[in-house]
């Protein structure tokens, strides 16, 4: 053979109009993972804070000095800007908890001829409980 | 456990016997229906009464039809940049998107390159990537595809001219599973004479026994795109054939587990369905490597 022609990375990033049900679940899937996973280091970084409490430091929260862990708890709640990321969280949560178990139906072969059916009620039922959390997460927060 | 199960006792009883008359039976089991093969059978026929009253519908006759082919040869002056070329090709009913390529070949510029042989799905020669899909081009209707038709070689496999791409690799994988038939010693002479399978098993290995080499399936594959070294989705089934085979003895099944259980066999699949999307012969390939992989892991896990 002489020479061929290789259409590079093109070809695997250029074509997800073209994706199907099971290959949009998987991208979701490490997405949603990852996504945790960044979460689980933000939250560790949050209740440290609880550290500096505990040796008796305070901060500023308006106007009043506050228990360190409470205060940032508190100051972090106030923010409209966290209650929206705590509904996306509860999105990539409850997302990657629903296909996580139709993954393991798949890996236990139950039900392989509707995959695509129960992603596509993995996604539905992953909006419904996110818009139903809205109310909760958006109590008492000022713009 | 899979769906290939037939219920054991209906063939194997019945079947000695000549049926008295063409009746059918009224007992479901009796008739055959349950069985997969007839339930195939029965969505192959629901399926092409579907087309046809479509195609009554939408008759595409007297028209033609626009496909856009990808071209590139490296030794001619004027092909070494990739581009599609347009061809209007006049409709005929059931023509499929080889008949259309054939035709502009034919008709149009005779050194547009592509492979086909059989014209009916058996030679897996005509994998083509048309419309964003990996199918076949002998089994893949006109009428069905939105225009124009991009009809572009398989991704993921070197383009050796227009829709032409190298297959070694794909084939490499498929021997690599060692798809033949062995046994670890010599059949004793008094059992030369036929190697009897069971209906079951059969039907078990059946869907995995339908392969035709056309590599749509490892083309789809974004897994065996980004590890060259993965077995693929056809290779894989290939030892599933061969593995739940029960005329193959033990051992010998474990040593194919071996084989597929290695580092890029089936434990690289992540289930993204792509590969039984495309099989143009409907093989459930994902379910055949999910029971690979759990096959290996009892076969590790033995406590008793
Ligand atoms: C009930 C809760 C959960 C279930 C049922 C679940 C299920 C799963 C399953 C089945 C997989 C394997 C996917 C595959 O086969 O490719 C997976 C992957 C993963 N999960 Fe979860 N999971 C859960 C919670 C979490 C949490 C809390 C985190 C993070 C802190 C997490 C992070 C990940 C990551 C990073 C991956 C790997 C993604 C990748 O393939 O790159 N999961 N999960
Ligand atoms: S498994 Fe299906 S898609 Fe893959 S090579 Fe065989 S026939 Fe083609
Ligand atoms: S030409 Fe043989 S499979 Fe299409």
């Amino acid at each position: 053979m002489s020479q061929s022609y290789n259409r590079g990375l093109i070809e695997d990033f250029g074509r997800w109009k073209e994706f199907s049900a099971g290959m949009w679940a998987w991208i979701f899937h490490k997405f949603t993972g990852w996504m945790l996973i960044g979460y689980l280091f933000t939250h560790i970084a949050v209740l440290s804070s609880a550290i500096a409490a505990a040796d008796g430091q305070t901060i500023m929260l308006e106007g009043e000095a506050v228990n360190a862990y409470t205060g940032t708890i508190q100051g972090l709640e106030s923010l409209f800007i966290i209650r929206v990321l705590e509904v996306g969280l509860l999105a990539v949560a409850v997302f990657h908890i629903l296909n996580g178990l139709r993954l393991l139906m798949v890996d236990l072969g139950i039900g392989l001829e509707a995959q695509d059916k129960s992603f596509y009620a993995s996604l539905i039922l992953t909006g419904v409980i996110t818009v139903a959390s809205v109310p909760t997460f958006m109590q008492g927060v000022g713009l | 456990m899979s769906t290939q199960q037939q219920e054991p006792d209906t063939d194997a009883e019945t079947e000695p016997e000549e049926p008295e008359s063409q009746e059918v039976p009224a007992d479901q089991e009796m008739s055959g229906l349950a069985s997969p093969q007839q339930q195939r059978l029965q969505r192959k026929h629901d399926g092409m009464a579907e087309r046809e009253r479509e195609a009554a519908e939408d008759d595409l006759e007297g028209d033609s039809v626009h496909i856009k082919v990808f071209r590139y040869d490296p030794e001619v002056e004027g092909k070494q940049e990739p581009r599609f070329d347009d061809f209007h090709v006049p409709f005929e009913r059931g023509m499929t998107v080889l008949d259309a390529v054939i035709y502009a070949r034919d008709e149009f510029d005779s050194s547009l390159t592509f492979r086909h042989s059989c014209r009916q799905a058996i030679c897996g020669s005509d994998a083509f990537f048309v419309n964003g899909r990996q199918r076949l081009g002998c089994k893949t209707q006109i009428s069905e595809l939105d225009q124009p038709v991009r009809i572009e070689p398989l991704p993921h496999q070197e383009v050796v001219k227009d829709l032409v791409v190298d297959m070694d690799h794909f084939y490499d994988q498929m021997h690599a599973v060692e798809p033949y038939f062995q046994d670890e010693d010599t059949p004793d002479s008094a059992d030369l004479e036929e190697q009897r399978q069971s209906p079951e098993n059969r039907e078990k290995i059946k869907m995995s026994s339908r392969c035709i080499w056309c590599g749509a399936c490892m083309s789809s594959c974004n897994i065996a795109a980004g590890d060259n070294e993965y077995l693929g989705p056809a290779a894989i089934n290939k030892a599933y054939k061969f593995a739940m085979d029960d005329r193959e003895s033990e051992e010998i099944k474990e040593h194919r587990l071996r084989i597929v259980e290695q580092e890029h066999g089936v434990w690289r699949c992540q289930t993204q369905f792509s590969c039984t999307e495309v099989c143009p012969k409907d093989i459930p390939l994902t379910e055949h490597i999910q029971e690979l992989k759990r096959e290996a892991v009892k076969k590790n896990l033995k406590f008793w």
